[in-house]
């Protein structure tokens, strides 16, 4: 069973199209944008659009290319973008990635590192309580340091610096 | 030798205590990023560039804070050996061709003599490359000095054709991924008229994207992204450098002059013309591995194999500065960094800089030797601690990097769309470096893409639309030929492979 998971994955080929196509819809993005300026001569010149409707007809243009040539990949040469175990872990740093990231606006950017830090070390490294809480901790001091007294670099803060009138 | 007098008054502004000390923070910095994955020296930099604001407001802060971050870049580029040689694991893409020989060395027990090697072949490289911007940067500003819009455009044409003609991924890929930098560039107001462009009522956007925060993000979340799938362990070799290894080890290295000097060679011109550091590194091992008398015992432990890489990767860094200082074309992401903070610090890269802020240029020059001296020694010497900071478990390093990374984002400009914004570019990296999309000359277009366009809408008004002005004379005509010829290289090199294994 473990081993017919980890032989699934994404398919190379699938990801190419996606990837082909997104950028073909930027390219279109940006042509219909530059229609909006006027891609055209004014009387003083080139108008706002004409370089940019260039770059998204290059864009286009390229991406039909490199649509066309993940088309003609035949199934058999088609490579594993990712196995499903590969995945299963970049997830597992992503995912609370954007926690942290929304957190930040919440409780600080201090606080937010500490909690980050901790669960990672918790979840992932199986680390005892005293020592995670030590290096949560003692980075997020440290950054402090550097940041808010060395620097003189203001990064958010939340309730907690508020509370100890630190912000 | 006006050039030795400018680079003596250089080393008198390099040379205060604040600046050394400086150099030694930088390099120290430098080889600690270059070692952790996801922390590189593109996106080290642009992670501490901020923190050089108020630094740079002081009178002759440019100055340090050029030194503090250039000295970061030679570190990170020492740094690269470190892990190649005894993880195994490449801390930089220019790292790679070094793991080729460098890794067997080390697990026949001989990693001191392998690090040794590679650390001084990157002096030796460096030394060479800083040599020739010394001499050659000053000629090429003032020749540029002459340079009106459309010399300008065709020398950014150049750089643009040279990614595409260059390099190992699939040109229409390259293409793309330039193209969608240029667009990002052109994200927010336009320069010349003030239209609000491709912003869609998006407060965020009306200043457009930073190109630190696309550093950032596609460099450091999407390397981090990468190196999770193969896992959270770290296993490598343990070396210790001793007196008497670095001793025999430059006894033996005299041996590899002419290695050293044809990859220094290749290193500085892949580093003039935008190649950048990693077709260099792999170019010299290639030509390496050609000339030498041993080449059936390179891939499995021969010192010559480490010194081909890291002699080019070095001489490739460095000499990317020339064309940044000179011209305002950075000639790798690094470089873009640099110029980056340039621009922020109110200094205008390009062949007046030579003329207006000599202190600087010479100080800059001046500082590349000692920066270099000061990184032999910092990683001659503390090769175990460096060693040591691989071992840290990743479940510790992994959040503090991200944490690094969310810092560096806000910073730029004191704003958390921004830490957002890295996400997304994270996820772009690491999706764009599965399929072979280049990163670099998608940063590269981010960073020149408003100036790249001024000048063609310049050049556009000289001429009144007519695009014959970009071979209006023999400069212009000659260096938009070789662009055009660069940019249908892989046709052509396809056609005559063709015909060589036919015929």
């Amino acid at each position: 069973m473990q081993t017919q998971e980890n032989s699934r994955g994404v398919g190379s080929r699938l990801v190419e199209l996606v990837v082909a196509f997104g950028l073909f819809v930027v390219g279109v993005v940006v042509i219909v944008d530059s229609q909006r300026l006027g891609a055209g001569w004014a009387d003083d010149g080139p108008q706002a659009g004409y370089f940019p409707f260039y770059l998204g007809l290059l864009i286009c243009v390229a991406s039909v290319i490199n649509f066309i040539q993940a088309v003609r990949t035949r199934a058999e040469q088609d490579r594993v973008f990712v196995r499903a175990d590969e995945f299963k872990l970049v997830l597992s740093v992503f995912l609370p990635t954007l926690a942290y990231v929304g957190l930040i606006a919440w409780l600080g950017i201090y606080v937010a590192s500490t909690l980050f830090i901790a669960f990672f070390m918790r979840w992932l490294g199986r680390y005892d309580w005293p020592m995670l809480i030590a290096v949560s901790v003692g980075v997020s001091g440290v950054f402090f340091c550097v940041f808010e007294l060395w620097f003189k670099v203001p990064l958010p803060k939340g309730p907690l610096e508020l509370w100890l009138g630190l912000s | 030798m006006d050039e030795l007098q400018s680079l003596v008054h250089g080393f008198g502004v390099a040379l205060s205590l604040q600046n050394i000390g400086l150099m030694f923070v930088g390099v120290i910095l430098g080889v600690i990023i270059g070692v952790l994955p996801g922390l590189g020296g593109a996106n080290g930099v642009a992670i501490l560039l901020p923190l050089t604001f108020s630094m740079a407001q002081l009178p002759g802060g440019t100055t340090s804070a050029i030194i503090l971050l250039s000295c970061i870049y030679w570190g990170a580029l020492f740094g690269g050996a470190i892990t190649s040689v005894l993880f195994n694991i490449p801390g930089e893409p220019w790292s790679v061709a070094t793991t080729f020989d460098g890794y067997p060395l080390a697990q026949q027990g001989r990693a001191g003599a392998a690090l040794t090697a590679a650390f001084t072949s990157s002096f030796v490289g460096a030394l060479i490359a800083t040599i020739v911007i010394t001499f050659l940067s000053p000629l090429v500003a003032g020749f540029a000095l002459e340079f009106g819009p459309p010399e300008f455009f065709s020398v950014y044409l150049l750089t643009f054709c040279a990614f595409v003609g260059m390099s190992k991924e699939p040109p229409f890929k390259t293409i793309a991924a330039m193209m969608l930098g240029f667009a990002l560039a052109a994200v927010g107001t336009d320069p010349v008229n003030g239209a609000l462009r491709l912003t869609f009522g998006s407060v965020h956007l009306l200043s457009g994207f930073d190109f630190l925060i696309a550093v950032i993000g596609l460099f450091g979340i999407g390397e981090i992204l990468l190196t999770m799938e193969e896992g959270l362990a770290f296993k490598g070799a343990s070396a210790k450098i001793n007196l008497r290894v670095v001793l025999e080890t430059w006894r033996e290295l005299p041996r590899y002059w002419a290695t050293s000097m044809r990859s220094a060679i290749v290193g500085c011109f892949m580093g003039i013309v935008p190649g950048g550091a990693t077709p260099a590194s792999f170019m010299a091992y290639g030509v390496a591995q050609r000339f030498s008398r041993h080449r059936a015992r390179f891939g499995q432990g021969e010192v010559e194999g480490v010194v081909a890489p890291e002699t080019a990767a070095h001489a490739a860094g460095t000499s990317a500065l020339l064309p940044m200082l000179t011209l305002g074309v950075p000639g790798s992401p690094t470089a873009a960094v640099l110029l980056g903070g340039l621009l922020i610090w109110g200094l205008q890269p390009g062949p007046l800089l030579f003329v207006e802020q000599k202190d600087f240029v010479w100080g800059l020059f001046a500082s590349i030797y000692l920066g270099n001296i000061a990184g032999l020694i910092v990683v001659l010497t503390c090769v175990p601690l460096f060693a040591a900071i691989l071992r840290i478990p990743f479940a510790v390093i992994a959040p503090i990097i991200m944490v690094v990374c969310a810092i560096g984002a806000y910073t730029v400009k004191t704003n958390l769309f921004d830490v957002w914004m890295m996400l997304v570019f994270g996820v772009i990296g690491y999706v764009f470096k599965k399929l072979n999309y280049p990163l670099a000359p998608l940063v590269l277009a981010i960073v020149l893409g408003d100036r790249a366009e001024a000048s063609f809408r310049q050049s556009m008004l000289i001429s009144q639309g007519d695009l014959s002005v970009f071979f209006a004379n023999g400069l212009v005509g000659s260096m938009t030929g070789l662009a055009l010829l660069l940019l249908i290289w892989p046709v052509i090199s396809g056609v005559l492979n063709r015909r060589a294994t036919s015929g």
